[in-house]
């Protein structure tokens, strides 16, 4: 009864204003987390300007759970260059290394055939049936960086829906009502003060939560 | 102010913040690197040229592949693949390349190359770790190609790059026993 009453209470004496700059605050973080990824798209011209290794057919180079920087660029694909392209009828992207290349100067496009530093054969098995090469518009962009491991934070989430829900259920939201309900009004009654009190988000604490937003929602 | 999970919180932003610092300065360090490989590619033979059912050529060539890139790794350098390709200008078409061999090199100690390969079929050599391709494209009779050995460095974080040697001056001949 007693810790019932209490949060009745507290549930109450929330002041509106405190509630909606909380929710405000939080949502301008998650939605700058956004303007940063759609930006990046624009600046690299790729759709999908970070991607995370999900097979092992660059080994050793890339393992699973490796993340490529990814830039389209407007010079054209030369041999060598790591590309990341989309095979029609497949909708996972695949990240090979380019061994053929052939320009058509007439049409003003070129040709690529690609192959993983893996694998014994060369990409034709992967194309749609009947394509022996990669046009431009198939390839999302070209890698030009490199972090190790950390997309496993994506695999994880996406491979084991289990933990995106326990996460979302357990931790993120409890610790944002116990934000927004209760700490304020705790501070509230413990101080004389008459004047309203506006507790700022801690900007550390919101970026890591609009972080994990990033990875849940990737 | 002092529950444990904001000190989580703070902890992992903290860390996760110095980690991509690092990762930033060890990409910038290495752009003050600098190398001097050396690379000699010389074709020791010109196989025979067969016509494919697509109306491609085909040849076989043998090169004679030695290099030494042991100043290109530096502490940031997870593995070197290097490749050999010929190129050629197809007045029809235009800019060609073709990879004939291609290895990865892991430790600074296995930077020395120093092999003998046929670039015949897309065969993988298991003993000593390389694969080759066969030369092929649209009427090769007569055409100049150069022989570049390119090397991408694969960065343990950072930015890759890539970077070759040309010899020029290669042409296959007019005519085939």
């Amino acid at each position: 009864m007693g810790a019932y009453g209490d949060l009745v209470a507290s549930i109450k004496a929330t002041n509106f204003r405190h509630v909606a700059l909380q929710t405000i605050s939080l949502g301008m973080i998650v939605t700058s987390a956004l303007i940063i990824w759609k930006g990046l798209m624009c600046f690299t011209g790729s759709e999908s300007p970070v991607v995370v290794v999900l097979s092992g057919s660059m080994e050793p180079g890339f393992r699973r759970g490796d993340i490529l920087f990814l830039h389209m660029g407007k010079a054209p694909i030369r041999a060598g260059e790591i590309v990341v392209f989309h095979v029609d009828g497949r909708d996972i992207p695949i990240v090979h290394r380019v061994i053929k290349v052939h320009e058509n100067i007439e049409k003003g496009d070129y040709e690529v055939l690609t192959k993983g530093d893996n694998n014994t054969g060369d990409d034709r098995l992967l194309y749609a049936a009947n394509q022996l090469w990669l046009q431009r518009q198939h390839i999302m962009g070209r890698a030009v960086g490199f972090l190790p491991y950390v997309g496993w934070v994506t695999i994880i989430m996406t491979e084991k829906p289990y933990i995106k829900v326990g996460f979302c259920c357990f931790l993120l939201l409890p610790f944002q009502l116990k934000n927004i309900f209760i700490s304020p009004s705790l501070n509230f009654k413990s101080f004389h003060d008459t004047r309203v009190r506006v507790v700022e988000p801690d900007p550390w604490w919101a970026w890591a939560h609009a972080s994990i937003l990033f990875f849940l929602w990737n | 102010m002092y529950s444990w999970m904001l000190r989580v919180n703070t902890v992992l932003t903290l860390s996760v913040t110095v980690l991509a610092l690092l990762c930033a300065v060890a990409s910038m360090a290495d752009n003050l690197h600098w190398h001097t490989p050396s690379v000699e590619l010389e074709v020791v033979n010109v196989g025979p040229l067969e016509r494919l059912r697509n109306g491609d050529d085909r040849v076989t060539l043998s090169l004679n592949i030695k290099a030494d890139l042991e100043s290109v790794f530096t502490w940031n350098t997870k593995q070197l693949f290097v490749f050999v390709a010929a190129e050629y200008w197809n007045p029809e078409e235009g800019f060609n390349q073709i990879s004939l061999w291609d290895t990865i090199i892991e430790k600074k100690e296995n930077a020395k190359i120093n092999t003998q390969v046929k670039s015949k079929l897309l065969r993988r050599s298991t003993r000593i770790g390389y694969f080759t391709y066969p030369f092929q494209g649209k009427d090769l009779k007569g055409r100049d190609f150069n022989l570049t050995m390119y090397w991408n460095v694969m960065p343990v974080t950072g930015v890759f790059t890539t970077d070759k040697v040309v010899v020029p001056g290669f042409q296959l001949p007019q005519s085939y026993n």
